[in-house]
């Protein structure tokens, strides 16, 4: 599990000033979650992201990641074992020459027999499908292969928090499918938290759970379902609902027996077959 | 203004051992005023084509005429081009390099010959469309602005060359929903009130649907479609779907449940329109008491 | 864009051959030693020596001899420009003038020596990098380096610094046409002017290079950090290298002969 525990984050922004990124956050995450992280520009999700491996450290208040505070700077390599990070630029996140390589200099890094290596990262190709690719160059992988590349490295590692800090916002429709597919068959098989940060209300609609972020702090939360129907607090907080969620909410506006949170093309064409 | 391309092939590494043909065969007519969206996957040649339009890149089989001039047979300064047409790349923000907002707007203006007491009027104007204040940014650089701003910027510097058509390669990319919509804002603008020919490239479907007078569709380097957003979506719906491009959630719906046998119109583009139609639906069959 | 598509990182060309099994550390000293005893010959003879070694370990390789000759074509114009001066300047019996330049037969000797001391270095260096992959390139640079530690020779970084460049020079070469071509789009000119004016226009392509280089190697090193990375200390490596058998023979046989090229000076 992981905790954060009254966790608030602040720096200087000038001579006098402080900018508060986040502000108090509580929040328990569990093993096998599939949390989408929302929140506009500003929202401090980015650095909620880099404060769940310890990457920032809270200036108030603990993250506790499986028993370890992030704080205690013995413990920061086993946490960053236990909780791997896809960042938003591909290309920016691979550091060898090929794709096997790059897999395995995590576990070049944590000092892994050899003989052990070979094997842990074909099972990282595999669970990604690029076993195929594994001699590629990164510059010939397209965006969505290179981040399914820096997954298959946090994978490698025995990873069981994967963050990923908009991930598919550089990738065309194609990468990003591939993206989410991945970590949703990640989270089922092998049982891998997920958290997913994004300002894609779309995407966020795929997961379990929501967390809305406002200035730093944590202003809702709950499941897709219940985060969608307050339509009005996410749009003054300039996240923008699906095209169906936008739909859907002038449809009830006509017939009170109609919906409002839809959440994807499916569940509209579901609940209108009923109507029409 | 309007571009003309006949026949027009390109091949990246001609006869080396590495040649691939990107663009094959395009013949295309774009006249002025129109707004055009293309759309396609990566790898279908779109910002090849981009840079066909404004000579970036020479066709190695056909011409492109501007105006009914061949830009590559008259030798001319292919600079000129770049008066009338200018090109904002993908994430432009990677252009910037001066010391000021002031002097990289400006760059484009100042190359292409404006005389220095018009600059302050030119950048002073293109800052004003990208909702930038001209005095608070002037003398700031460049690289301390936000990723939103950034992009301003560097789209402003394409605008301060005043061209005629304006080609923009997913100018919305990585960008959150407010800075998104405001681009979008300011695109609509250029065409509506600016009266500039604009040529957007985007994988938001949903925004070319609403925004393009007409729409291209290109798979592995030809124009395989060509018409009004509401006739390619509408009469192609399944073909784009074939090609694994993604129709605006609104019309996919309709498309389905059309599909399925609902007395639906299926040529929607927005969501006003998706209501107005199941609404009239509903109304319809609120009348009978049966089950459809 | 789609020009770089193609190119893969180095020279290297992936072959089934005895050649290319061979330890990266045996090839890099080989070719070091090829390298010393190219200066040091003094003897056609020893130059035959190399040269048919060479010739002989391109065939074992099975890589296309053009390739390597290739190697030599950017820097054919230095070798002539070698032979021509060396032709004309070095005292001695003048065999043929034109005008007031006069080629001795000192002078095509030295030059010819000298020419084909740089050609058979060129030959041995793309040998070398035809045969081996960047990373076993530095793999075997970090071993043999590693040896220097106690001279506080830091290895591991200049590997990790060559493997990174060597990652990021295609991204960046993708990099550089981009930009050159946005700016280009706002009537940037590469073409035209003097030496000095041509410099000028280069800051707009200079200077988003390095600022997003720079931008680049800030998200890689997080990544990297993220992903445990702390230094050279207590690092394993994926991919072992063992010396062989194959390799003992091959170091014995190429040291022999190589050392029999250049010993004949004094023979």
């Amino acid at each position: 599990m992981i905790k954060f525990d009254h966790v608030t984050h602040t720096y200087p922004s000038d001579r006098e000033n402080e900018t508060v990124s986040l502000s108090n956050i509580d929040l328990d995450i569990h093993k096998g979650d599939f949390i989408a992280v929302i929140g506009a520009n500003g929202s401090g999700k980015s650095t909620f992201a880099k404060h769940l491996n310890g990457l920032v450290l809270p200036s108030k208040g603990d993250v506790i990641v499986d028993n370890y505070n992030t704080k205690d700077k013995e413990n920061i390599w086993d946490i960053r074992k236990k909780v791997g990070i896809v960042f938003q630029n591909p290309d920016n996140q691979l550091v060898a020459t090929t794709v096997e390589d790059d897999i395995a200099f995590g576990l070049e890094n944590i000092g892994m027999e050899e003989h052990k290596m070979k094997k842990r990262v074909e099972w990282a190709l595999n669970l990604v499908d690029m076993f195929d690719l594994r001699n590629s160059e990164p510059h010939l992988l397209s965006g969505g292969q290179k981040q399914k590349v820096v997954i298959a490295g946090a994978l490698a590692m025995h990873t069981s928090y994967l963050v990923l800090d908009e991930p598919t916002s550089m990738l065309d429709p194609r990468g990003r499918k591939e993206v989410l597919n991945i970590i949703k068959k990640l989270n089922k098989e092998e049982n891998i938290t997920v958290i997913y940060i994004t300002h894609f209300m779309s995407e966020a609609a795929e997961f379990n759970k929501i967390i809305v972020l406002d200035k730093g702090k944590m202003v809702l939360s709950g499941s897709p379902k219940t985060i969608f129907m307050q339509a009005s607090v996410l749009e003054n907080l300039s996240l923008e609902l699906p095209q169906v969620t936008k739909l859907a909410r002038l449809l009830s506006e006509n017939r009170l027996d109609f919906p409002p949170n839809i959440l994807n093309e499916e569940e509209m064409i579901e609940k209108l077959c009923l109507f029409i | 203004m309007f571009i003309h391309l006949k026949n027009v092939s390109f091949t990246y590494n001609l006869h080396m051992p590495f040649e691939t043909e990107v663009l094959k065969s395009i013949n295309l007519v774009i006249n002025k005023g129109e707004f055009v969206g293309i759309i396609g996957h990566t790898g279908c040649g779109k910002t090849t084509l981009l840079q066909i339009f404004n000579g970036l890149l020479e066709p190695t089989e056909g011409k492109i005429l501007i105006d009914g001039i061949d830009i590559h047979k008259e030798k001319m300064k292919l600079k000129e081009i770049r008066k009338s047409i200018g090109l904002t790349f993908q994430y432009p923000e990677n252009q910037l390099f001066e010391e000021t907002i002031f002097k990289e707007v400006a760059f484009g203006p100042k190359n292409l010959g404006i005389k220095d007491d018009y600059l302050e009027k030119t950048v002073k104007k293109a800052l004003n469309m990208v909702e930038m204040n001209y005095s608070i940014y002037k003398e700031r650089s460049p690289f301390s602005l936000s990723g939103g701003e950034m992009r301003r910027v560097a789209i402003a510097s394409t605008l301060a060359i005043d061209p005629e058509v304006i080609i923009l390669d997913e100018p919305t990319a990585s960008l959150d929903p407010q800075s998104r919509n405001s681009i979008l804002t300011l695109i609509r603008e250029l065409h509506c009130r600016y009266h500039k020919t604009i040529i957007l490239v985007s994988h938001n479907m949903e925004v070319v649907a609403e925004l393009a007078q007409r729409i291209l569709v290109m798979e592995k380097g030809r124009i395989i479609m060509d018409g009004t957003p509401r006739k390619i979506f509408q009469d192609f719906a399944e073909k784009i779907e074939s090609i694994g491009l993604a129709l605006p959630q609104v019309t996919y719906i309709m498309y389905k449940l059309k599909q399925m046998g609902k007395p639906l119109n299926s040529g929607i583009l927005t969501i006003e329109e998706a209501k107005d139609e199941i609404l009239k639906v509903m109304k319809k069959k609120g009348g009978y008491d049966e089950i459809f | 864009m789609k020009f770089f598509r193609n190119l893969t990182i180095g020279q290297y060309i992936h072959k089934d051959s005895i050649i290319h099994q061979l330890d990266p550390r045996i090839k890099l000293l080989t070719t070091m030693f090829i390298i010393i005893s190219v200066f040091l010959i003094g003897s056609w003879l020893g130059f035959l020596i190399i040269g048919l070694y060479l010739l002989i370990s391109i065939i074992l390789s099975k890589v296309n001899p053009k390739y390597v000759l290739m190697g030599t074509k950017p820097l054919l114009i230095i070798i002539i420009l070698t032979l021509l001066i060396h032709f004309f300047t070095t005292q001695g019996e003048v065999i043929y003038q034109i005008w007031f330049l006069k080629i001795t037969r000192e002078g095509i000797y030295r030059g010819l020596f000298i020419a084909v001391r740089l050609f058979l270095l060129i030959i041995a260096t793309s040998w070398l990098t035809l045969t081996t992959s960047p990373i076993a390139l530095t793999d075997g640079i970090e071993r043999l380096l590693s040896i220097f530690k106690f001279i506080k020779i830091p290895a591991h970084e200049i590997a990790m610094m060559m493997t990174i460049a060597l990652r990021f020079i295609p991204t960046l070469m993708e990099e550089t046409e981009k930009i050159m071509k946005a700016q280009m789009a706002r009537g940037a000119d590469f073409e035209s002017g003097n030496i000095m004016n041509r410099i000028k226009n280069m800051l707009p392509i200079i200077i988003p290079l390095f600022v997003n280089a720079f931008h680049r190697a800030d998200e890689l090193a997080i990544a990297m950090e993220a992903r445990c990375y702390r230094g050279g200390e207590g690092r394993t490596h994926y991919r072992l290298l063992s010396i062989k058998r194959v390799d003992q023979i091959f170091f014995f046989i190429s040291f022999m002969i190589i050392l029999s090229a250049f010993i004949l000076k004094i023979l």
